[in-house]
């Protein structure tokens, strides 16, 4: 007797079907697996054998072979577990096949029978949507999750009695979708506990509204980390297609959530992080932190004190919006498309420009050589957080998220108007070509530019990035065009990564 | 055409000869210039010891020739204490070189250092920490264009900090330079100054008492420190800490009877200990580069005083400079120095970003690090 079950394995961030054949015949008895399944696939025979056991069927005394196909693919976790047992039910005669046949099946098996929820359950189900099934039966600790994903019968079970009744048609299971998450305004710190700081504030806002990547310089203490805690405080809400998004990033990485995420990721790894810690890897590739910041804000404190190789490492996400891992026959592709804020030190010991500094120009230009290369060609803004005065301290706070976030959405929603011609929804991801087309500027803008280039404050390929920055800068003062005051800013934004007299040195040449 | 004797370069051999030991010596608490100041025999009897024998042996395989040729080979002037054009202020000192190797035209070296029974033209060493601050580097900068503006040669080691500063100070103003350097005169050291260097050659003068190819052991930078003192008409320390090389060739240029002057700085910084101790001492207080002007060429060098101001005043903005520009420039020329503090009145950061950035285009002011702003001095 043969029978066949559908599940859904997980490759980079997404469900791909796999098809389970059991096939039970006369033979010496035996259960085999084949298809390419690691270790837990494997040992998956005695959690099966076990569970259908303690459910009260007899497993007959023949030969079991079971195939998972494509048998190419790689197979790994224990989310094979429910489709064999199925299968097997199947060819024992105990399911209908036909139904089988329409709905997809995904857990992992107890002995006893209990099921249990596997990492990656929105990928799957979004999986069994793409793949034209009408219902997905899973663990009830994970089907809210399935649930979010619209157009999908899911079907929560607590044991394997219960999946057998739901195949059967004898129980519906039926999980509802979850209502709309209140669309509640993001949690998290608020600008208003910000003191002082006009110059960082403003350049957070247009990093904001343009999703410009953001390098914060200043002594220890200043508040570089109370800022970019911020920013995601002020970035505009996820869209649905955003948030499912988040939301099946942080399933395939083991987070369970029973409702959209609703807050921008904001992930601020130690500086110790290995690069595969930081881009996704390991035998079975998992997300890494870049990935888990997908559509939110990446903060690398300490930029220089991280490893060369985890820098360089970002390269490739930082410039594609993914990463792809590849690891013995298949490709893993994890999105990386998230803003980067990074803050150093100005100087070894970070106190430059006060008596209290120790470093000669030696020492700092070894310094700012580790941050140099991939990644400072990288950022679009770049300033000083300097001590705020104690004046500023007792002063009220000079604003709040809510105004920030009011600007920030303006302006966002004059670049979504102009989507259809750029492309993209934010100023950071223009393209190049496009950039030139969509930002024109006047004739004074244009003697500034040229000025600023013979003048060595702008390097070739600072050029675009000004560009851009400009045009968010413009976008946030609702204007049509660049104007030169635009420009300027943007400059003097751009400048302060390369600027500083030369004896002084800039950040980025 | 400029010689130098057999004998000066014998002599100047087997200091080369004697490198290591001299460095043994310097370890062993020996003061480098003393060592220096010595007869032949008495150096090879305190250094050398028993192997005085095996040195001469060697020096015998080193002959004048040799270091001329060397020295021909890379473009190098040789002079010794004999020679007219051997600097007429160098003779002051009893532990001065024998020989001088100029890399850059000998003339122009000449001209700038003065020989025997010439005029004195007015020289200033500038000497600091190499770990400078940014204001030390600038007030270093400064100096040194303030003065080569007004016709003084600067004289420095070409040292990372504040003698590198005051070179491109000097150079900036199109005013002229000497290094003076620990090893051989055509070895660019260090080797992130290699285009002062070049440019030094070209406009000014490197010196070196060591012959060609020499590569400086640690007493070298001692004994170099002479020559800058020597050199000098004055010295001006710029930044340097408590028992720094700077604070030596202070101390040398005083007991050859020349004017020393200290720049101030914070009493809490390690960088100021040194010159603010050489103040409490009687060194003369520099602020800018007027006071270093009086200091070199005496009170009232009226002369020279309108060449200085030229490089030490602000760049004067252009006539049809916008108002609200205007109004932030003044803002900067009255002391609101730092990005907060010029944010912080009725302008808004996103202005007060463009301004500055159109001032700094303009070429008006600067930025350094910590966020501050500085008005630009000097005409270039």
């Amino acid at each position: 007797m043969l029978a066949s079950v559908t599940t859904f394995t997980l490759q980079g961030v997404q469900g791909r079907r796999v098809t389970v054949e059991v096939d039970v015949r006369q033979g010496l008895p035996g259960f085999t697996i084949v298809g390419l399944g690691d270790r837990s696939v494997r040992e998956a025979r005695e959690r099966v054998r076990a569970a259908i056991a303690n459910a009260g069927f007899k497993i007959p005394a023949s030969r079991i072979t079971v195939n998972l196909a494509p048998a190419h693919l790689r197979k790994e976790g224990p989310g094979f577990d429910l489709a064999i047992a199925c299968g097997l039910l199947a060819a024992m005669g105990e399911l209908p096949r036909e139904r089988l046949a329409s709905m997809a099946v995904f857990g992992e098996l107890a002995l006893g029978g209990e099921l249990r929820g596997c990492r990656g359950t929105l990928a799957v189900a979004e999986g069994a949507v793409a793949a034209g099934f009408g219902g997905l039966v899973l663990p009830l600790d994970v089907a809210a999750e399935a649930a979010l994903v619209e157009g999908l019968g899911v079907h929560g079970a607590g044991d394997l009695d219960q999946v057998i009744a739901i195949l059967r048609g004898q129980d519906d299971g039926a999980v509802p979708p979850p209502r709309r998450p209140p669309r509640a305004s993001p949690a998290g710190p608020d600008l208003a506990d910000v003191r002082g700081h006009r110059l960082p504030l403003r350049a957070l806002t247009i990093a904001a509204a343009g999703g410009h990547n953001l390098l914060l310089a200043g002594p220890p203490g200043t508040g570089k980390t109370m800022l970019a805690q911020r920013l995601p405080s002020i970035l505009p809400p996820l869209t649905r297609a955003e948030a499912i998004e988040v939301t099946r990033i942080h399933s395939v990485a083991g987070r369970r959530h029973d409702e959209l995420v609703a807050a921008r990721p904001y992930r601020a790894p130690h500086h110790s992080i290995s690069a595969s810690g930081l881009v996704g890897g390991g035998p079975s590739p998992l997300p890494g932190e870049a990935t888990l910041a997908h559509h939110g804000v990446l903060f690398l404190d300490e930029l220089a004190e991280f490893a060369r190789p985890a820098l360089e490492a970002l390269r490739q996400p930082l410039e594609d919006g993914r990463v792809t891992i590849v690891r013995g026959q298949h490709a893993a592709v994890f999105p990386t498309d998230f803003m980067l804020v990074a803050s150093t030190n100005p100087c070894p010991c970070g106190h430059l420009g006060t008596p209290r500094c120790r470093c000669g120009p030696a020492e700092i230009s070894r310094y700012r050589r580790r941050l140099s290369g991939p990644l400072l060609d990288r950022m679009d803004l770049g300033l000083e957080v300097l001590r705020p005065s104690p004046e500023e301290l007792a002063a009220a706070p000079l604003t709040s998220s809510a105004a920030e976030r009011e600007q920030v959405l303006d302006a966002r929603a004059r670049q979504q108007e102009r989507s259809d011609r750029t492309g993209t929804s934010h100023n950071a991801r223009l393209d190049a070509a496009t950039v030139r087309r969509e930002v024109r500027l006047d004739e004074r803008g244009e003697a500034i530019l040229h000025r600023a280039y013979g003048r060595g404050a702008l390097s070739p390929r600072g050029h675009d990035r000004v560009l851009r920055v400009a045009r968010t800068i413009a976008d946030l003062d609702a204007a049509e065009h660049v104007r030169a005051p635009h420009l300027l800013e943007a400059l003097a934004l751009r400048h302060q990564l390369g600027g500083g007299t030369a004896a002084a040195g800039g950040l980025a040449a | 055409m400029t010689h130098a004797c057999d004998d000066c370069l014998r002599r100047t051999a087997l200091v080369e000869l004697l490198a290591g030991r001299l460095e043994i010596a310097r370890r062993g608490g020996r003061p480098v210039r003393d060592v220096l100041a010595l007869g032949d025999d008495a150096l090879l009897a305190a250094v050398a010891g028993r192997e005085t024998g095996a040195v001469l042996q060697r020096l015998r395989d080193r002959p004048p020739a040799a270091l001329r040729t060397a020295a021909d080979g890379v473009g190098l002037t040789v002079l010794c204490r004999h020679d007219t054009a051997y600097p007429a202020r160098l003779r002051d000192d009893r532990a001065a070189p024998r020989t001088l190797f100029v890399a850059g035209r000998p003339e122009r070296f000449a001209e700038l250092a003065g020989t025997a029974g010439g005029p004195r033209p007015p020289v200033a060493a500038i000497v600091g920490t190499r770990r400078a601050s940014p204001d030390g580097l600038e007030v270093a900068r400064l100096l040194g264009r303030g003065l080569a503006a007004a016709g003084v040669t600067v004289v420095s080691g070409l040292a990372l900090g504040i003698d590198g500063a005051a070179h491109d100070g000097a150079l900036e103003a199109g005013g002229a330079t000497i290094a003076v350097l620990a090893g051989g005169a055509e070895i660019p050291y260090p080797q992130r100054r290699r285009r002062t260097h070049e440019a030094i050659v070209t406009r000014g003068a490197v010196v070196s008492e060591m012959p060609a190819g020499f590569r400086a052991f640690p007493w070298s930078f001692l004994a170099r420190n002479r020559i800058i003192a020597g050199l000098g008409a004055a010295t001006i320390v710029v930044e340097a800490a408590e028992r720094s090389g700077s604070l030596v060739t202070a101390e040398l240029a005083l007991e050859l009877g020349r004017d020393v002057g200290a720049v101030p700085g914070a009493v809490g910084s390690w960088r100021s200990r040194g010159t603010n101790a050489l103040l409490r001492d009687g060194a003369t207080l520099i602020r800018d580069a007027r006071d270093a002007l009086d200091l070199v060429l005496g009170f009232d060098a009226a002369a020279h005083t309108a060449a200085a101001a030229r490089a030490a005043g602000p760049v004067p903005p252009p006539p049809d400079l916008e108002p609200d520009l205007a109004a932030l420039l003044t803002a900067v020329e009255s002391g609101a120095e730092s990005l907060d503090v010029l944010a912080n009145g009725t302008r808004s950061a996103a202005a007060v970003q463009a301004g500055l950035m159109e001032l700094e285009l303009l070429g008006l002011v600067r930025r350094s690090p910590g966020g501050r702003v500085a008005r630009v001095t000097g005409a270039l």
